[in-house]
């Protein structure tokens, strides 16, 4: 139990649980947009509920999104203090901004649009929801710019005392890890939205109960989860993967269980990278296939983990190789799942195809997973740096915060999350179960 | 220079989280004892639900501005208050989900329940709040490399070798318990009609009495415990201003009180609070966080603070963003001014 694991995974588990509840509020503060902005065209009363059904729904979880993200911007001091030490007057300047730019924002239109209606006009309460989303997504951004610059450190150079000093604003805005990598990653959070707001759509149906709402939910659910799914494979994951490997090759080979450089390099479909024997076990692989992704040719050569000094090595190699694989592999049925309830919806048939309905329902928790995987692969792909080549992670931690320290907060941490884990799934089933018509919702 | 601007534009923050998110975490220590009938506590929660998220968002973009501005002191600080930091975000994410989530709920145990949490929460995030600033005035154990790590308590003496809980800090936690509780009930005379604002008025004068004594109690306490705190004072003798304007402003509550204009007695609790943080930071500055362990050993503007070039930039963007979320936080606290209506609140 070295103090750097137990820091790494005090980081990983709280931001793991944390990134459940942003990935829907992004991609539901898009979605309740379209249904506020239906109803203000419609002057439906119908999709206003809706609206506002959503935006319970969404209020528990950006609750549980705030608390669980004031400790990320904490441990940054808490865990990490030699790395924050030296990078503070980089990455501490977009997370001082999402603050200032996104979280003033967001709060104060939320406040407006959950208390506020009554108080406000029709097309006043549509702007407050325009801004939640607005704010949510700045607030997006600066995290990724804050991620892409370790990844892929931009436009900085050293004091004397060490630490990095930003040269370029807006290189440093406008980095192209982050460019790509932002995108991924809301279309990512838009996934998560669509599939719970058609998952829903589905439950109400397949129980014949609020089949008029679930008709709208699963409308709205699949149109926005064909869009979704497909911009997360193209263009937006394919640029970020070629990106990838072109910028950091070691994670690409890890991520792909390369061991060797080859020269029209096969995609393993699924195996298990065997680090003691340098191969996969039991490969499943499509010729020539990770060339041609990454080249556009079958025939170039893809470096190898061979290519790389063992110390640069990505440090958890069978993690990231089933991270990635698992991504990848669920963003497939995503797309798949879509394309077939897309056609049923245009044909008028997907509310009586119960079998498509069941797999509406049943596949909302593979996005959360799909995500979580990506940023496993993304972090885990990083490794063994906390600054891409130029700060190792067993450089960055908290010298003064003994292991067993970081445990028993690492603990309590666990203990409290399950707690609300448990809280919040009792509070989403009984808003799903209360539905969106006002007078069965308790007060 | 630019030193200088930092210090003071974090201070500004720290300011806007103490005068806004003050209210709404006195109001939970209030709500334990002060309400009787499930109708007031809904108005009284009520009158903090809209904007208190909003005001936690100080702590936050505060927090940002800290690592930014001056990463040594945050990195240093952060890792050394490691466990009541720890401590001070699970009360903070018990808070904000016992309120948010108490109407999601029916009245009976599980209501009673995340009450309790709610207010017993407040309490001890204001008193480590106190707490935490008078460990900054007294100074913490710094070793040679800029850092330290301390114990929760030690013998409760402010020695060299400190614990985070002494005789001194405890007073610098009653001070925030109390002045943060005051601030509260004046906010609940303003927003709350009835009884219940009735007896928010009444109480304010036991706890301005208290308050009273703890000001004066904590002043000498701090000059006793770190005297080069006063060394700024003597030199720039017009800075008295701010100890005057502490107790003006303590004044200023009693007399409003008694005359019932709570709208201005409230803005002299803001003032109060404005400055006594004003003048405990005048009194550390230059120094960020002084050390038990010599002088030579003091986190200070010269040795913390980031690169010239990030700070110009910052300064610009600091400006633009904090200008606009003013504009966002005025709009916010006018639509929803005046007496808590209870038929008007959604969600």
């Amino acid at each position: 139990m070295t103090p750097e694991l137990i820091h790494r995974l005090h980081f990983a588990f709280t931001i793991t649980f944390h990134y459940l509840f942003p990935q829907l509020t992004m991609g539901l503060a898009l979605l309740i947009v379209v249904l506020k902005s239906v109803a203000l065209r419609t002057g439906s009363e119908q999709w206003d509920r809706a609206a506002r059904f959503w935006g319970r729904i969404f209020a528990i979880n950006f609750v549980f999104g705030v608390v669980t993200g004031i400790p990320m911007e904490f441990e940054f001091g808490t865990n990490w203090a030699r790395f924050s030490r030296l990078s503070g007057g980089v990455i501490g300047q977009p997370l001082a901004m999402e603050g200032v730019f996104s979280f003033f924002l967001e709060s104060a239109f939320l406040g407006l649009f959950l208390y506020g209606e009554k108080r406000i006009s029709k097309l006043m309460h549509w702007f407050s929801a325009v801004m939640v989303f607005v704010g949510s997504w700045i607030s997006g951004f600066f995290i990724i710019v804050t991620d892409a610059w370790m990844q892929h450190p931009v436009a900085f150079d050293r004091l004397p005392n060490g630490q990095f000093q930003v040269l370029s604003f807006w290189q440093l805005m406008l980095n192209p890890w982050g460019l790509l990598q932002y995108a991924h990653n809301m279309t990512g959070a838009v996934v998560t939205g669509s599939f719970v707001m058609a998952a829903v759509g589905a439950f109400y149906l397949l129980e014949n109960r609020r089949q008029a709402y679930g008709r709208i939910f699963l409308k709205v659910g699949v149109i926005a989860g064909l869009v979704s799914t497909i911009l997360i494979i193209f263009p937006t994951g394919d640029m970020h993967g070629k990106y990838v490997a072109r910028n950091q090759p070691v994670a690409m080979a890890g991520m792909e269980g390369l061991f060797k450089t080859e020269a029209g390099a096969g995609m393993v479909l699924m195996g298990q990278p065997n680090e003691l024997t340098g191969q996969i076990d039991n490969p499943i692989v499509i010729n020539d296939a990770l060339s041609f992704l990454i080249y556009g040719t079958t025939k170039a050569e893809v470096k190898g983990l061979d290519q790389f000094p063992q110390d640069q090595w990505p440090t958890a190699l069978p993690l990231l190789f089933y991270a990635y694989h698992i991504m990848a592999g669920l963003g497939t049925w995503f797309v798949l799942l879509m394309v077939v309830s897309a056609f049923l919806l245009w044909r008028k048939r997907l509310e009586n195809t119960r079998l498509v309905l069941w797999a509406l329902l049943l596949s909302f928790p593979l996005p959360y997973i799909a995500n979580t995987a990506g940023w496993m692969t993304a972090e885990l792909g990083r490794q063994p740096w906390l600054i891409y080549g130029l700060m190792r992670t067993s450089e960055g931690y908290s010298n003064t915060v003994s292991a067993s320290n970081g445990l028993f907060t690492l603990l309590g941490f666990m203990g409290l999350y399950a707690l609300m884990g448990l809280l919040f799934t009792v509070l989403i089933y009984r808003e799903i179960s209360s539905g969106p018509e006002p007078a069965v919702h308790a007060d | 220079m630019m030193g200088f601007i930092w210090f003071w534009l974090v201070a500004v923050m720290i300011v806007g989280y103490v005068v806004l998110d003050g209210f709404d975490l006195g109001v939970g220590v209030l709500h334990l004892f002060l309400v009787r009938t499930e109708a007031e506590r809904k108005a009284a929660l009520a009158s903090i639900g809209p904007v208190w998220d909003g005001n936690e968002v100080w702590l936050l973009a505060g927090g940002g501005t800290l690592y930014f501005a001056f990463p040594l002191l945050y990195a240093s600080a952060f890792s050394g208050f490691y466990l009541p930091l720890m401590i001070v975000l699970w009360l903070l994410i018990l808070r904000g989900i016992s309120l948010e989530l108490r109407n999601h709920v029916e009245v009976g145990v599980w209501r009673a329940l995340l009450d309790g949490v709610f207010g017993l929460a407040s309490v001890l995030l204001t008193i480590f709040f106190g707490a935490a600033l008078a460990n900054v005035l007294r100074g913490v154990p710094l070793q040679a490399d800029g850092y330290f790590f301390l114990p929760l308590w030690t013998n409760w003496q402010p020695g060299v070798q400190p614990g985070i809980l002494d005789w001194y800090t405890v007073i610098g936690g009653l001070v925030a318990l109390v002045a943060l509780t005051l601030h509260g009930a004046l906010w609940l005379t303003i927003k709350v009609s009835g009884d219940l604002a009735q007896r928010a008025r009444r109480i304010v004068t036991p706890l301005w009495l208290v308050l009273a004594a703890l000001t004066v109690v904590s002043l000498v306490a701090t000059i006793a415990v770190r005297p080069a705190s006063l060394y700024n004072y003597f030199n720039y003798p017009f800075t008295f201003v701010v100890p005057a304007g502490v107790i003006a402003s303590l004044a200023g509550i009693w007399l409003l009180n008694r005359k019932a204009q709570p709208v201005k007695a409230f803005l002299c609790s803001c003032l109060y609070l404005f400055f006594m943080l004003a003048g405990a930071c005048w009194g550390l500055y230059p120094t960020l966080l002084p050390a038990t362990t010599g002088a030579d050993r003091n986190i200070t503007l010269q040795n913390a603070i980031s690169g010239p070039h990030t700070l110009a930039v910052g300064l610009v963007w600091w400006s633009f963003g904090m200008a606009l979320a003013a504009c966002y936080i005025v709009f916010v606290y006018s639509k929803f001014r005046g007496k808590v209506d209870l038929s008007s609140a959604g969600h």
